[in-house]
């Protein structure tokens, strides 16, 4: 984290970059939040642990309007959006400084607390240089431990790899935690009947308080205008329609996003009911890898979505609706 | 908000007898917007027109919503008296409740439901409806026929005469197509070569064709009036300018082990070919994957020979860019494949032969020099068996549903000009029915029977057993005498259902113009626009658009050329106005609608905004009007709704679907 924090006083200080991109402690222990620094001294309360998941990459859609460069810690998964993002426009790879951050999997708290470990006032093993397994918590109801692996979040069970798509540099080494098949909830859900798997959506959607936070996060969900806050469609009337009102507002993103999703996993990260809102959308890329060829979104700048390319070999509708 | 008038259709009892139209009135008079409503017997007549005209002045319409046919009948006719009466055109929206409605129910209680529900979606529509304006767009005055049969000459031969420049394209290294390969043709019995060849020679001679043979439409952009097409000229290895004809290349070729396309496979050719004697251009190509010295670097005979030093190894693909106002597909057709049909012996013996490889058998240029034998020892056969409707009138899915229309006629052709060369051989032909509507078919057919003496069977051949002895035993049932028949057959001609030359998919995608199930490419309508596509400026000529014979064809084709014509002969076009459009405010400018637009019609600009007091320059898409076709992929692909098509924007639409929910 030192080293992260030296280059990037050294990029502000010789000019490179106008502002850094990167998390800042929270008011909690294992809540670090999402930060610009432009000076020496804020930099001070930089922070890059095993909580930092927060993708960076949409908060550069803005700061790529700003005068000069802006350096963002991108982890491995990250430069996946920030490369889709390249492709649709929305963000200037000549405005970013790409440090590529090293990753041994994130933490969620939310498992930490699934296994027992509340009131924590104090972590160790969370920090990036350290290669500790366990995770030591202090907490008010004296000290606990997990396994490091316990406590990461599902996405990083089914890890990308640890290389970086897009850098400038790369500071700290990455490990690939991927120690579980990527589509093997997807295949759960895909064997229910479908009264169960209604009864599951249901259940999992009617959890959904519509914050907005999956939404927010998400770097495909970078509309300038979403549209279910336009009034131009009436969409937000539509996703009230009913009691199971909300499974309209994450079919319709689902959709939105379809083909451009890197799986990033934030707004499962985000959401506040614990909505494993990310299985809809990874459903989604095991189709298309079935339908049309393994695909990565964000893997490249360059390559063409193939559900909105035509090609000859495409399958037909009628495989779709057999399947 | 709008001030509605709804006129509501008898047409005669097709819509009257099922749906109960003074309740629909009744029903939609209550309708928001709507300021009058009637019912009329016929909408789309002088005096319905006048009716609406009428309202209109009276009280002040703003839209009309007529609820009749289908759109693709009347919406024309519907529009346009709109527009003599002053109001426009894209005010007007028409509600189905014939095709859609009467036609499709028979309780009249449901059916006027529908009609009601269907006539609501309408006037929801209308009341977001705004007035639009076409645009023009310029006719490019040259044409494109792809295909170079009987279709495709006679289309271009059409399209020429009306001083009109046509270039055909044709993937062999010759026009003729399949017409080339046939012997006689009927009712006439005259030589299809005889009847062909000064068309193909016409062609070749008109002022106003250039022909492309050995080529291929590689990629089409554009639309109606102004298509860009590349056309890829396959390396023919000979340059055409040079190469007098001689043909003595083809003699001294090496490598002559190559299966001669031309006489579907039954001997062989040399690496150097024309396909037949009569190929049109007369000049030969090499085929690279049978040629030594492209295999090996060593040979190099032709060119030694060649007096002319027409001989060209470097020679590369060519690919021609070319504007054209209209195209015709004249791509025509193949016979199945017959891996599906194991009883009848195909694959296992050289004597179970389709109807086309009797033709080249058949013909004087043909493997046997026209002298009916046995491929499998020469022998001359003393019995044939004709099987009809093979892959045809398929009730499984192995073959095809429909019926392949000619296999009747040249079946009886081919059962007579056999009896009539050598009286001494038996023919028995088993069909299930015999389909004779044509002028003078019937009467042809009758000859083969009565005068030739053709056995003619009803029941279909069970199986095709091939004996030791080399015979075929051909096991079939006679309806007729409900017995099966077993009968010793020297050759099986199996009447080989035709489908659609597999290239035409690939062409159909090309162009945007739909096939069906079978890839018969779709007429614009069956009845009243059987030669044109529905997509605008594509026309069809011949076997492409479904089964016919050559009489058919070849008035397809002239009918094809008219409308073809018709269109060039134009200057300017009128552009539907009913084209995409993005909200600067709320365009990401993340290109996926240009990705996925058939038509290039999308670019982006960096443009200036004002969004609610921020200024900023932001990258924009923008749609080219002439370019649009309406399509909607765009406005589906768009993730935040900018792209919005008009005529047909997502309110609209969402407005029908809420209005019937409602």
């Amino acid at each position: 984290m030192q080293e992260l924090i030296n280059r990037a006083k050294e990029l502000l200080a010789n000019g490179t970059v106008a502002r850094v991109l990167g998390w800042k402690a929270g008011d909690l222990p294992y809540n670090p939040e999402p930060a610009f620094f432009t000076t020496a001294e804020e930099l001070d309360n930089f922070v890059y642990n095993g909580f930092c998941g927060a993708n960076l990459s949409k908060y550069m859609i803005a700061a790529s309007k700003l005068e000069g460069k802006t350096m963002v810690c991108l982890k491995p998964c990250d430069t996946y959006s920030f490369n889709q993002l390249i492709k649709e426009h929305r963000v200037d790879r000549e405005k970013a400084y790409i440090v590529g951050v090293g990753c041994k999997g994130k933490l969620s708290i939310e498992k930490v607390k699934d296994l027992g470990i509340k009131g924590i006032t104090a972590v160790s093993g969370a920090e990036m240089s350290d290669d500790a397994e366990t995770l030591t918590f202090q907490t008010i109801y004296g000290d606990k431990s997990c396994a490091y692996a316990d406590a990461m979040l599902e996405r990083c069970h089914v890890c990308k790899g640890k290389e970086h798509m897009v850098y400038d540099e790369l500071i700290g080494e990455s490990k690939d935690t991927k120690d579980a098949e990527r589509f093997a909830e997807v295949e759960k859900i895909e064997a229910m009947s479908p009264a169960e798997k209604f009864a599951f959506f249901q259940k999992e959607l009617s959890k959904c308080i519509r914050c907005n936070a999956c939404r927010n996060v998400c770097p495909a969900c970078s509309c300038r205008k979403c549209v279910f806050d336009s009034t131009k469609f009436d969409s937000a009337q539509k996703a009230n329609v009913d009691s199971f009102e909300e499974k309209m507002f994450h079919i319709i993103r689902a959709f939105h996003v379809a083909g451009r999703c890197t799986d990033c996993g934030e707004c499962s990260r985000v959401c506040p009911q614990g909505i494993p809102l990310h299985l809809f959308n990874r459903k989604f890329i095991k189709d298309i890898d079935e339908l049309y060829g393994e695909y990565q979104a964000g893997a490249d700048t360059d390559s063409k979505a193939p559900l909105t390319n035509f090609t000859f070999d495409d399958a037909e509708p009628s495989i779709v609706t057999k399947r | 908000m709008q001030r509605i008038g709804v006129f509501v259709c008898h047409c005669g009892s097709n819509i009257a007898a099922t749906v109960d139209v003074k309740k629909v009135v009744e029903m939609v008079a209550m309708e928001p917007g709507v300021v009058h409503a009637e019912d009329y017997q016929y909408m789309c007549s002088e005096a319905g027109q006048a009716k609406i005209a009428e309202a209109v002045k009276e009280k002040n319409l703003t839209g009309i919503v007529v609820c009749s046919c289908s759109p693709r009948m009347h919406e024309n006719t519907f529009r346009t008296a709109a527009k003599r009466a002053g109001i426009n055109p894209y005010m007007v929206e028409i509600a189905n409740i014939r095709e859609h409605c009467s036609w499709i129910h028979k309780n009249v209680e449901e059916a006027t439901e529908k009609a009601v529900i269907l006539a609501r979606a309408a006037i929801a529509k209308v009341n977001l409806n705004a007035p639009l304006f076409p645009g023009e767009s310029r006719v490019t005055k040259r044409a494109l026929v792809i295909g170079g049969g009987i279709a495709g000459i006679q289309t271009a031969l059409d399209i020429a005469d009306a001083g009109y420049e046509v270039d055909i394209v044709e993937k062999t290294p010759s026009i003729g197509g399949r017409m080339s390969q046939l012997d006689k043709t009927f009712p006439t019995l005259d030589c299809s070569a005889c009847i062909l060849t000064p068309k193909m020679v016409e062609a070749a001679a008109h002022e106003k064709i250039t022909i492309y043979t050995y080529s291929e439409v590689e990629k089409v952009s554009g639309f109606v009036g102004d298509f860009t097409v590349d056309i890829r000229k396959k390396a023919r290895s000979v340059d055409a300018n040079k190469c007098t004809g001689c043909g003595v290349c083809q003699e001294k070729c090496p490598s002559k082990k190559a299966p001669s396309e031309f006489n579907r496979g039954l001997n062989t050719r040399s690496a150097i070919y024309t396909p037949f004697a009569q190929a049109i251009p007369n000049v030969p190509v090499i085929d690279r994957d049978a040629c030594i010295k492209f295999k090996t670097g060593k040979c190099g005979v032709c060119e030694k020979v060649c007096q002319a030093g027409a001989i060209d190894y470097t020679q590369q693909d060519e690919i021609v860019t070319q504007k054209y106002g209209a195209i015709v597909v004249a791509t025509g057709f193949d016979t199945i494949k017959l891996d599906n049909y194991d009883e009848y012996a195909y694959n296992q013996s050289k004597d179970v032969i389709t109807s086309l490889e009797l033709e080249r058998i058949m013909n004087a240029a043909g493997p046997t020099k026209g002298h009916l034998e046995r491929l499998s020892d020469g022998k001359h056969p003393h019995e044939i068996v004709f099987v009809q409707c093979v892959g045809s009138r398929c009730s499984d899915n192995r073959g095809k549903s429909y019926c392949s229309k000619i296999c009747c006629m040249y079946t009886a052709k081919h059962a007579m000009l056999i009896r009539d060369k050598y009286p001494d051989v038996n023919v028995t032909v088993f069909y299930i029915d015999v389909r004779t509507p044509g002028k003078n078919f019937d009467e042809f057919y009758r000859r083969a029977v009565e005068e030739y003496g053709v056995n003619y069977v009803k029941g279909q051949v069970g199986k095709v057993i091939p004996q030791p002895n080399g015979k075929l035993l051909v096991q079939g049932s006679d309806l007729l005498d409900n017995k099966q028949i077993f009968k010793e057959a020297d050759m099986v001609v199996l009447a080989t259902a035709i489908e659609p030359e597999a290239s035409v998919r690939q062409i159909a995608t090309m162009l945007t113009a739909s096939i069906d199930t079978n890839n018969f490419l779709t007429e614009a309508h069956p009845k009243l626009r059987p030669v044109e596509s529905p997509t605008a400026g594509v026309f069809l000529s011949g076997v492409c658009q479904g089964p016919k014979d050559i009489p058919e064809t070849v008035a397809q084709a002239g009918a094809a050329a008219v409308k073809a014509i018709g269109l060039l002969a134009k200057d300017k076009l009128t552009t539907n106005p009913c084209t995409a459009k993005a909200d600067e405010l709320m365009c990401n400018g993340c290109s996926t609608c240009a990705n996925v637009c058939p038509y290039g019609a999308i670019s982006y600009e960096e443009k200036e905004v004002n969004d609610h007091g921020i200024r900023e320059t932001r990258r924009i898409a923008v749609v080219n009007n002439a370019l649009c076709q309406g399509c909607g992929a765009c406005t589906v692909t768009c993730p935040s709704g900018a792209m919005d098509l008009q005529g047909f924007s997502n309110r609209q639409i969402i407005a029908e679907v809420d209005a019937i929910c409602r």
